[in-house]
């Protein structure tokens, strides 16, 4: 594999981005700064907005505000074969009257590369995606994931200086697709080409990404590492959104330190994160706990009432759905050690919330 | 994915064969069997059907005058499915990638001649390319030509009425192929830094070719055997097959030559569209992804 194209990947900018379709509003002031050589994540529920912005990027559509730059250039003049930029699409689209070696060989011919760099060229992509002695065939003689690895191969022929991938696994069942992200992510590191992935299965983003951009309706949530939009998201559609979240009334006691007292409404007092800033006593929050940072069982009177409703071993963790004493539905995830135990339905447990600060906080709207 | 399903569910081998029995009863009685007596009265040397021969056939390929008509008849159908081909390729395009309102706009507008009887848009060619015709009315008025030009009975005429007439049969078969062209095909051209030419030369058109080969057969096939348009648009100076066919059977009463020409044009059509069909085969396996 020494033969594969190191380009050193060049930054993107995508500077206060707005766009509309007609009177509808599908981006709203995004802000990205992508480094060089970086893989980030679109992150976000069907219709945010995600592809459009794809599109932005490459230029088929032309944002109704704000600029996009690549490297030192602002390319909003520059039409998509101007922009050097490579793009998967969801469908592959591959040229199904073209041999896989014509498909990967296409962008060369039209930047008028002779038949002897094509050549050359199309031997180091196949080889690169593994598909050394395919070149002859057309495309629809190629299984789902092969044809996925020559979109990519035609996409990196003409060493683009970004790599747009949209929804690029989709359309691939569930082992292969683990081992396509695992080939892709190989692809982008050896050719330190800057990519932008267009997801809306977090697991994707959480494990692929640099950095994970998370889009709502349009806007940015949050662009941070997987690690921070897991662990410390910055607003309460992130922290549902990724992950899974139980949401609980409650109301502000004071301040603990750098976090915010509050009592919950089902019992008990939690310190929690308050990314919104610090809310004035007696407000009214909803308090997001991930299941795993909530523990069956408190000693005594710790922690607050609950009644198990269904117990679910999932393989290397035990989910259990808890109501408590105000209806709320809990989901609570243990680790399956051997101490642990499935709890029958309609026992009475005790909860209480694991450590200062991993619970969340966001003002009541409703 | 839902067509695929609905393919699976609706399993056409599933049927009964013998429901197709009253159509091919039809097609027997009324196809198959004149199609005999054609066959086996055009092997008769004479109107009296008393000898037998090929003398008709030797007759009519040994004649300048009626290989001529052949001739002109066959070029005839090359020009309108060109003419068809080159001014309903771009409203098929442009009937693809528009919004669904002017889609169903553009889909009237070429459907609309088939609403009418040939012979009424034929005699409506005849009122706008007449020497009083509105052609000539405009040209005169705007002093670009001094006596009217003669459009009627000529080969531009029946060339381009003809186009008119048939041009339905070119522009849905192309329609059909055209829109199933994914436009990320065009994206993907464009984004690996093809120009529009590149893009239309390697990708829209070759990917357009069944639906010029289905279009262009339908189109050919009509044009050469329209007999009310070739007759009344061309007049008595032109002649081609359907009416010097009609000239022998009718006005001179020769059934066995006028069979001979039938199964010679019959022929001549077969051998063409058995080219298109060839080439849509190929097309077809070429295009598809
Ligand atoms: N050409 C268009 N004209 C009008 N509205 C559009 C157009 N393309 C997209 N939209 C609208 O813009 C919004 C964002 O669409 P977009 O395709 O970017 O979503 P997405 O995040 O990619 O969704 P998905 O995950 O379903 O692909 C949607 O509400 C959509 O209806
Ligand atoms: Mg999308």
């Amino acid at each position: 594999m020494s033969s594969a194209p190191i380009h050193a990947g060049r930054s993107l900018v995508v500077d206060a981005v707005s766009h509309r379709f007609g009177p509808s509003t599908a981006l709203q002031d995004i802000n990205l700064d992508v480094k060089g050589g970086e893989l980030v994540a679109l992150l976000g529920p069907s219709g945010c907005g995600k592809t459009t912005l794809l599109r932005i990027i490459a230029g088929f559509i032309a944002q109704s505000e704000g600029r996009i730059v690549i490297g030192d250039d602002v390319v909003d003049a520059l039409p998509p074969a101007r922009r050097a930029v490579g793009i998967v699409f969801q469908n592959y689209a591959l040229f199904p009257h073209m041999t896989i070696a014509e498909n990967i060989a296409y962008g060369l011919a039209a930047r008028g590369a002779s038949r002897t760099v094509q050549k050359e060229t199309v031997a180091r992509m196949l080889d690169l995606v593994k598909l050394g002695g395919f070149g002859e065939r057309l495309p629809r003689q190629l299984s789902g994931g092969q044809q996925q690895r020559v979109a990519l191969a035609r996409a990196l022929a003409i060493e683009p200086s970004i790599l747009l991938l949209d929804e690029p696994f989709a359309a691939l069942d569930k082992n292969l697709r683990l081992d396509m992200q695992i080939e892709v992510k190989r692809l982008q590191r050896l050719s330190g080409i800057t990519t932008i992935l267009v997801t809306h299965d977090q697991e994707e983003a959480l494990s692929m990404a640099d950095r994970v951009a998370v889009l709502s309706h349009g806007r940015l949530e949050q662009f941070a590492t997987p690690t921070s939009i897991y662990d410390t998201p910055a607003t309460r559609f992130v922290n549902t959104f990724v992950g899974s979240a139980n949401e609980l009334g409650g109301t502000v006691l004071g301040t603990d330190g750098d976090f915010l007292r509050v009592r919950l409404d089902s019992g008990g007092d939690v310190s929690v994160r308050a990314p919104g800033g610090m809310l004035s006593e007696g407000s009214r929050v909803a308090v997001c706990l991930r299941p795993e940072h909530l523990r069956i069982d408190a000693p005594g009177e710790d922690g607050f009432a609950g009644v198990v409703e269904m117990a679910l071993p999932l393989g290397p963790t035990v989910v259990h759905e808890v109501r408590t004493g105000t209806g709320a539905a809990l989901k609570i995830s243990e680790p399956r050690s051997g101490g642990s135990l499935l709890r029958a339905a309609g026992t009475a447990v005790r909860i209480s919330t694991a450590g200062p600060g991993l619970a969340t906080a966001y003002p009541q709207t409703v | 994915m839902a067509a695929s399903g609905l393919r699976r569910s609706i399993d056409v081998s599933g049927y009964d064969l013998r429901l197709a029995m009253p159509l091919a009863g039809f097609f027997a009685a009324f196809f198959l069997a004149p199609l005999a007596v054609l066959v086996v009265l055009s092997f008769q040397t004479d109107t009296t059907g008393a000898h037998w021969g090929v003398t008709q056939y030797v007759q009519f390929l040994g004649d300048a005058f009626s290989l001529g008509v052949l001739a002109s008849t066959l070029w005839l159908g090359v020009k309108v499915t060109a003419v068809c081909l080159v001014f309903g390729w771009p409203v098929a395009w442009l009937h693809a990638r528009s919004g669904p309102t002017v889609k169903s706009l553009i889909m009237l507008i070429v459907l609309l001649p088939l609403l009418t009887s040939v012979v009424v848009r034929t005699f409506a060619w005849i009122v706008i390319l007449g020497r009083q015709g509105i052609v000539n009315a405009t040209l005169m008025s705007l002093g670009l030509v001094e006596a009217p030009l003669k459009l009627l009975y000529t080969d531009l005429g029946v060339v381009t009425a003809l186009a008119q007439v048939q041009m339905p049969l070119m522009v849905l078969p192309l329609a059909t192929a055209l829109s199933r062209i994914d436009p990320n095909l065009v994206a993907a051209s464009e984004v690996l830094g093809a120009g529009e030419w590149r893009t239309f030369a390697k990708v829209i058109l070759p990917l357009s070719l069944p639906g010029i080969v289905a279009g262009s057969m339908l189109t050919y096939a009509a044009s050469i055997t329209a007999f009310i348009t070739q007759s009344l648009i061309g007049g008595g100076q032109m002649l081609f097959m359907p009416m010097y066919l009609y000239q022998q059977a009718s006005t001179l009463q020769n059934w066995p030559f006028a069979a001979a020409i039938s199964i010679i044009f019959l022929i001549a059509v077969l051998a063409v569209v058995t080219v298109f069909n060839t080439l849509g085969r190929l097309s077809r396996g070429f295009a598809q992804g």
